[in-house]
């Protein structure tokens, strides 16, 4: 992005940041996650309407398939708050970091609201790249733009999938609800860099299926506490034998 | 709009909406002080990542709807050459979710006629 640095204005800068999102790779990865999420959402009988208001008030593909796997289930309101936030904690240490790069001398709170709603990993790991090469003032609208941009093809994305998913034979049907399992095995494996997380993806696919099939109530969150605590703890142990 | 389309909206905002935008909020609160490889965001990404884990498990193996009538054996199949295809072909997730999805149809082809 060499043009990047020399937005003349806000307005500029907030286009430049649309444009930047529908030529990043998230732009391919989030129409499969959405359109996978809109078959799902259509399979556990919830609205299209509805699911377009979540993709724009949850903004996170894992705490919307969390919510409407467990809301289609039938599971208690109470587990699926649990599961839902406990799968959402990645998002403050993301603010944290995002924040400082946006903060001028002149910002004001208000100013920080939206980025803040914004922030999920698409949009953070393309702000973080790009958002250091440019000017201070123009950082908030560009960060604004790359996040309309993003969160517009999930929106649309999510009718397209809502809507085949009603028009297709069973067997497409079916590959378009794989689409949400495999993007994020992909995606969770690609951003588990370090052991601890590559250690927990291992045990939450073990545990999970195990915990759910023994009906114990809660499975999502025992699921979490147990295989990530147990995933850090071998962490920790390494790291005190190294 | 019906009672339970509007109590699927309140569920929204109530169990979906709120206690995933807390930590957002949180975040803009805290802003400075927390790093990366602090040992609470090691320990908190490690269960978001097992939560995540086990959704996707859960998926593939207890599916409803549609998924339903590909056979265990071809989803668990076509599970494993997409994850082997993301590993072999430089980590890509485009290549991995490909694969995956191409065993999927072609399996629920033979098997499912």
């Amino acid at each position: 992005m060499p043009a990047s640095a020399a937005f003349s204005s806000s307005t500029a800068a907030f286009f430049g940041g649309v444009k930047s999102a529908l030529t990043s790779v998230f732009f391919l990865v989030i129409i499969g996650t959405y359109i996978g999420i809109g078959a799902l959402a259509h399979d556990f009988g919830l609205s299209s309407w509805w699911l377009a208001l979540s993709s724009i008030l949850i903004w996170a593909a894992p705490a919307q398939v969390i919510l409407i796997s467990a809301l289609g289930a039938g599971a208690a309101l109470f587990e699926v708050a649990i599961a839902v936030s406990l799968s959402a904690i990645r998002l403050l240490p993301m603010v944290v970091a995002l924040l400082p790069l946006l903060r001028g001398p002149d910002t004001r709170l208000r100013d920080l609201l939206l980025p803040t709603h914004f922030t999920a990993v698409s949009m953070w790991v393309e702000s973080l790249r790009l958002l250091p090469a440019m000017p201070q003032e123009r950082r908030i609208p560009f960060c604004n733009g790359v996040s309309v941009g993003l969160m517009g093809t999930a929106v649309t994305s999510g009718f397209v999938g809502f809507y085949l998913a009603a028009g297709l034979p069973p067997l497409l049907a079916g590959t378009l609800l794989f689409l949400t399992p495999m993007s994020f095995l992909m995606s969770t494996a690609r951003n588990a860099q370090m052991m601890v997380d590559r250690l927990a993806l291992l045990l939450g696919l073990v545990f999970g299926p195990v915990l759910a099939s023994f009906d114990i109530g809660l499975d999502l969150m025992w699921t979490g506490i147990a295989g990530g605590t147990l995933a850090y703890a071998v962490h920790r142990l390494r790291e005190a034998a190294a | 709009m019906t009672t339970v389309e509007l109590s699927s909206y309140l569920a929204l905002i109530l169990v979906g909406f709120l206690p995933n935008e807390i930590w957002r909020a949180l975040g803009l609160l805290l802003a400075r002080g927390l790093n990366e490889d602090s040992e609470i965001v090691i320990w908190s990404r490690a269960v978001a990542t097992a939560i995540l884990a086990g959704v996707i498990a859960k998926l593939i193996l207890f599916p409803t709807g549609a998924l339903t009538t590909i056979p265990l054996t071809v989803r668990l199949t076509a599970t494993a050459c997409g994850f082997l295809a993301f590993v072999g072909i430089k980590r890509s997730i485009f290549a991995g979710v490909l694969v995956g999805e191409a065993v999927l149809l072609i399996g629920g082809f033979i098997f499912v006629r």
